[in-house]
């Protein structure tokens, strides 16, 4: 596997993984690329994405989904009201998310301010739960490069091993795609070791067009993941938006041999909706992507239902909010 | 660890099979002339026996229909289409009923009998009913007049569908009907007439007689016809077309299909490789409007095969109850025979098959996903309707080449064509020879749109406005 990484800050002058070398030269050649990839048309793809959702996953199946679902949540808390407690409290729940049940599997990472990494970080010690950090003056990323690139430095010095960053949609809906290219760029050699997400905030790109061209902009600048949303603009991910991108990140691993993760972000609550994107997920990207490596869940109140559901199928009976934990 | 779905079943016992079943005339269900019996493809096993209808039972439905007649034209319109809005409620209803019996009968998925075929002929219903009070309005003449009897057979691919786009724009218009579903799916056809009766509706407006080609030969030629309706092969349209030459009756064929689904290499590409799915392996390609033939622009053949073949290799076929299930059972050994038989002529002659790995179950009638490439015009899997799950994929270079070859049949029931660029797609509708054309999407229906072929595909239209023309004295 071709394992693409850009150099180190400073320089822009970037190349693609092949066969893609020449696309991210210049501004018209990578405009050329981004407008030949083949359009989406939107009733089918919402066609697609609803049949796919009428997959009936039951019993062992369904079980086997919850405890994958479960280990795939980005647990996550952005609030203006966020405190290093809470940040504590919600990183006991992503260690056990379910105290009475020790076979329950941890989530994946918690995902915080920056300001609240030390926090998460001091907090999750010895885990294997990653603390993922949103950067980049998240989440409307209106900020000079120069503020994102310390927002994210800051994150990484705090110890966070993801970084969640926002394009510049206002650059990309302006056509100004090297520009957003290289802040990826610029961002990804700021993140060190640490993965980086992009945020496409594909509520606001308006087209699923928009979607697949901005997919491959973050591939080719050098993503570990694509996500959807920053779940404070809505619409925040949905199963067609999930579609397209995972259909990016396919193709992209057919032309360059790099696998790139996906993240759904927003609005995802129960586990019904949860299960409805590992088959998506099965049946667009395939079995390679489902994994917590490679595709992720953004959601807070979501591990709640996952828990319910698990504890259901474990008793027979349901048992209600009461009998998991608030954090 | 890969991802498997465990068996999600669709439960028969809302279904309430009867050993045995009678014909429906004059608002009672009697004895016929013999009997047979129809079996669920997927298993083999027999689910009930049907009374055959002879000559003497569909003279007594055509005169129930006669004496009906009368009466029934002379409701109030408003009233008319009471019956039909209770009777599409009464389909929506019963939907889960109706979906597992057409699938148990047929074959056909039950993602696929519970997403489309119900819910659409309750749509046809529900459409049709609209109009019964409004046919001054349907630019007919101001007070346009039923023809009388109808006789009407439908084939086994979609038998309650069928059914809707047959009865519902001829009760609207006032006629009355005989109706003679295929003999391997009679089923649901005669739960249809449980709910003629549970809808209150005069006795003798709808007759089902049940049985095979006899039996729709006896109706065809029955002098008390005024008016035939056809849906199925092109061969039998044409004895129907020659037994009534110097009759009154009306006729209206809707026959085979042999559509191209054409692929410019602007299209989108993976709504355009779920087009081509759904074009030619929706109910297993047991479709008379079923993109059989795909034509894609040489610039974008591999790219396009290289994804359909992919997409194939998640098609689950096996228990059409299973709510799963995207590939079901062939209808019937002697259409398994059919699509066996022009299969291996595609191998004789020299194009090359291929199909996704995929175990079939031991019993029943059942064909995987096949797609011929390396085929030309001149291949009979080009030419002949294979009504079954076989994909024939030819090439073109030019837009004005796409054109002759999908013309290039003796049918022209409907044709697809997938670009994102609108002025060639219209272009390239406007040169097809096809009774539908459909741009980036494939195989959809709506009660407002009509319906029907060119050349050997038959004449007349069904659905929408214009399919109440093929009832009324215009």
């Amino acid at each position: 596997m071709l394992v693409f990484r850009p150099p180190t800050l400073g320089s822009m002058t970037v190349t693609a993984p092949a066969p893609f070398s020449e696309v991210t030269r210049s501004e018209s050649s990578l405009r050329t690329f981004l407008h030949g990839l083949p359009g989406v048309d939107a009733v089918g793809a919402d066609a697609r994405a609803a049949m796919l959702g009428t997959r009936s996953i039951k019993t062992t199946s369904k079980a086997w989904a919850l405890d994958l679902a479960i280990r795939m949540v980005d647990l996550t808390t952005l609030e203006g009201q966020d405190t290093p407690a809470k940040v504590r409290a919600l990183a006991a729940k992503a260690r056990r998310p379910d105290p009475a049940d020790p076979g329950c599997p941890s989530v994946a990472a918690l995902c915080v301010y920056p300001d609240m990494v030390p926090a998460a970080v001091a907090a999750l010690a010895g885990s294997g739960v990653h603390v993922a950090s949103v950067a980049t003056a998240f989440p409307s990323g209106r900020a000079s490069t120069a503020v994102k690139l310390a927002d994210v430095r800051d994150a990484v010095a705090g110890g966070a091993d993801e970084i969640d960053m926002v394009i510049d949609r206002g650059a990309f809906l302006s056509g100004r795609y090297a520009q957003v290219h290289d802040e990826i760029v610029a961002t990804r050699a700021a993140c060190g070791s640490a993965h980086l997400k992009v945020i496409l905030e594909t509520g606001e790109l308006g087209t699923y067009d928009n979607v697949r061209r901005a997919s491959w902009l973050a591939m080719l600048a050098g993503a570990d993941f694509v996500k959807t949303s920053t779940g404070k603009v809505s619409p925040a991910s949905t199963l067609p938006v999930t579609l397209v991108m995972l259909e990016a990140c396919r193709d992209f691993r057919d032309a360059t041999g790099r696998q790139v993760g996906m993240k759904s972000a927003g609005g995802i609550r129960t586990s019904k909706d949860a299960i409805k994107y590992l088959v998506l997920v099965n049946e667009t990207a395939g079995d390679d992507w489902l994994d917590p490596a490679w595709f992720r869940f953004g959601a807070s109140s979501l591990l709640n239902d996952l828990l319910m559901q698990r504890q259901t199928m474990a008793s027979g009976q349901y048992s209600g909010p009461d009998y998991v934990t608030l954090d | 660890m890969p991802f498997e779905y465990a068996p999600a079943p669709e439960s028969r016992a809302v279904v309430d099979l009867r050993p045995s079943y009678g014909l429906f005339v004059d608002g009672e269900f009697t004895a016929g002339s013999g009997t047979f019996t129809t079996v669920n493809p997927a298993t083999e096993e027999v689910l009930a026996e049907v009374a055959e209808a002879g000559p003497a039972d569909v003279d007594r439905a055509v005169a129930a229909a006669r004496r009906a007649f009368g009466p029934w034209s002379a409701l109030p319109a408003r009233e008319r289409g009471k019956y039909l809005f209770r009777i599409a409620r009464i389909l929506q209803e019963r939907s889960r009923e109706l979906a597992v019996l057409e699938s148990l009968d047929n074959g056909k998925p039950i993602r696929e009998s519970r997403d489309v075929d119900i819910p659409l002929a309750a749509a046809y219903f529900f459409y049709y009913a609209g109009w019964a009070d409004k046919l001054g309005y349907a630019g007919l003449g101001p007070d346009p007049r039923p023809l009388g009897v109808a006789g009407q057979v439908i084939p086994w691919n979609f038998p309650l569908l069928m059914l809707s786009w047959k009865i519902a724009p001829a009760l609207a218009t006032g006629n009355t009907v005989v109706l003679k579903p295929a003999e391997t799916t009679p089923l649901t056809a005669l739960l249809f007439a449980e709910i003629c009766r549970q809808a209150d509706l005069p006795p003798g407006v709808v007759n089902i007689v049940t049985g095979a080609g006899a039996t729709g030969q006896a109706l065809v030629s029955h002098p008390g016809i005024d008016k035939i309706a056809f849906t199925g092969s092109t061969e039998v349209g044409k004895q129907i077309a020659r037994s009534v030459a110097g009759t009154s009756k009306k006729v209206t064929l809707e026959l085979g299909g042999k559509a191209a689904n054409i692929v410019f290499d602007d299209a989108p590409m993976d709504q355009a490789v779920e087009g081509i799915v759904n074009g030619i392996f929706f109910n297993q390609g047991h479709v008379c409007c079923a993109g059989s033939r795909l034509l894609v622009q040489e610039s974008a053949y591999d790219e396009v095969l290289e994804r359909l073949k992919r997409r194939l290799g998640t098609l689950r076929l096996g228990d059409p109850l299973d709510k799963n299930t995207d590939v079901g059972a062939i209808n019937s050994a002697a259409q398994l025979d059919r699509i066996r038989e022009l299969s291996d002529a595609g191998d004789a002659e020299g194009a090359e098959r291929w199909s996704p790995p995929c175990a079939l179950p031991d019993r029943g009638f059942w064909f995987p996903p096949t797609v011929f490439t390396g085929v030309t015009q001149a291949h009979r899997i080009a030419r002949e309707e294979v009504f079954g799950p076989v994909l024939s994929v030819l090439t073109f270079r030019t837009p004005a080449e796409a054109v002759e070859k999908a013309n290039n049949t003796p049918y022209g029931l409907s044709a697809g064509v997938w670009s994102d660029k609108g002025s060639r797609a219209l272009w390239t509708a406007s040169k097809l020879r096809a009774g539908v054309v459909w741009q980036n999407t494939f195989n959809r229906f709506d009660p407002a749109s009509p319906f029907g072929g060119f050349k050997e595909s038959g004449y007349g239209r069904e659905g929408g406005r214009h399919g109440l023309e093929a009832y009324l004295d215009v």
